[in-house]
C-alpha cells in the first residue's frame, strides 16, 4: 500500500457520474476509537443516537478485523481471537456488502480508520478512500491550528469531502 | 484456482452446526471454530443495525485481502456462509444449492434434531460431491 511519494491531491479525481447521490455516511475514527469526523449525506434511517452509533461502528470494525486475522486460510500461524491487532498486522478486510449497503474500510499504518457507506452495487473504493486520507492529511494534518485526536472542525476540508464523494461513482 | 477454502453452517441462535476445511494453511482447533461462528453471527446481527435505509439483511459478502467470506442466511435464520479466494464467482449458487442439500439430507431425516450439530453421512457425501464438481467446474474454464 502506498501512502508516501505518490500521488499528490492535483491528479484529478475520477469524473462525476450522473448520480450524485451514491454516498450515505462516512467516518474518521483514530487509534483509540475516538470519531474524529462523521460526515451523514443521505440517511433515512437512525437506529441509535450518534455516540452509541460510533461505538457500534467502532466497535464492529474491530471485531471483523479480529475475525478475519483469525480466519485467514492463507497463514498458518494465527493469533488467539480478540488479542489486539496493530495495524497492518494480519490480514484485514477492505469491504463488506449487504443488501442495503456496502461498507469500504481502510486504515492507515498510523491507525487512521476511514470508512464509507455507500450504495450497495458500488465497485472497489479503495482507491477512493486513499484520495480522502491524502485530503485528510493536507487540510487536516498540515493545518497548525489542528491538534491530533480531536474532532475536525475544518469547513475546507469538509467542502471538498462533499465534492469529492459527490462525484464518486 | 478459484476454490472455497472451508463451510460453516450456523443455527438461527449462532450456534455452530457444521465446519468443513477444504484445504486452509493452519487447521484451527473446534474451540476456535464454535468461535468465530458465534463472533460472526453477532457481527451479521450488528450490521443490520448500522443500515442507513431500513430493510437490512446482513453481510452477505466481506471481502479481505487475501480470503472473501459469502454468507447466505435461510428465512428460519440459518447461516451459511464459506470463506474462498478472492473474486471467486457463483459462490452464492453454490451456497443456495448446499442449503437444498441441507433440507434435503438433514431436515428431512427423522433422526436429526433441529438446531443440533449435523452427522449426517448422506449431507456429507453429497456436500463433498457437489464442491468437487464446483471445482473441476472452475478448472474447466
Amino acid at each position: 500500500m502506498q501512502f508516501f511519494g505518490g500521488s499528490e491531491i492535483s491528479p484529478s479525481p475520477p469524473a462525476p457520474t450522473a448520480s450524485g447521490n451514491n454516498g450515505h455516511m462516512l467516518y474518521v475514527f483514530n487509534r483509540n476509537g475516538i470519531c474524529l469526523l462523521y460526515r451523514e449525506w443521505n440517511r433515512p434511517l437512525h437506529t441509535l443516537n450518534a455516540q452509541q452509533d460510533h461505538k457500534l461502528m467502532f466497535g464492529l470494525l474491530f471485531s471483523l478485523k479480529s475475525l478475519t486475522a483469525k480466519m485467514d486460510p492463507t497463514s498458518a500461524e494465527k493469533g488467539n481471537l480478540g488479542v489486539p491487532q496493530l495495524p497492518g498486522q494480519g490480514c484485514s478486510f477492505h469491504s463488506f456488502r449487504t443488501n442495503t449497503y456496502k461498507l469500504s474500510f481502510m486504515e492507515t499504518p498510523s491507525g487512521i480508520k476511514i470508512i464509507l457507506v455507500t450504495h450497495p452495487r458500488t465497485g472497489d473504493l479503495r482507491e477512493s478512500l486513499k484520495y480522502i486520507y491524502n485530503l485528510y492529511v493536507e487540510y487536516v494534518v498540515k493545518n497548525p491550528l489542528y491538534t491530533p485526536g480531536s474532532p475536525i472542525r475544518s469547513e475546507l476540508f469538509n467542502t471538498t469531502l462533499d465534492q469529492y464523494v459527490r462525484g464518486i461513482a | 484456482m478459484a476454490a472455497i477454502y472451508s463451510l460453516y453452517i450456523i443455527n438461527k441462535s449462532g450456534g455452530l452446526i457444521y465446519y468443513k476445511d477444504y484445504g486452509s494453511a493452519g487447521r484451527m482447533d473446534t474451540n476456535d471454530t464454535l468461535r468465530v461462528a458465534s463472533l460472526w453471527h453477532s457481527m451479521h446481527a450488528i450490521s443490520q443495525q448500522l443500515s442507513p435505509v431500513s430493510g437490512c439483511s446482513g453481510i452477505e459478502l466481506l471481502q479481505a485481502d487475501t480470503f472473501d467470506l459469502h454468507c447466505f442466511q435461510s428465512l428460519t435464520g440459518t447461516k451459511f456462509f464459506a470463506v474462498c479466494e478472492p473474486g471467486t464467482q457463483q459462490i452464492e449458487s453454490l451456497l443456495k444449492y448446499i442449503y437444498e442439500l441441507y433440507t434435503d439430507y438433514v431436515l428431512k431425516n427423522p433422526f436429526y434434531e433441529i438446531e443440533m450439530p449435523i452427522r449426517c453421512e448422506l449431507f456429507d457425501i453429497n456436500l463433498t460431491q457437489s464442491v468437487q464438481k464446483d471445482r473441476v467446474a472452475l478448472l474447466g474454464q
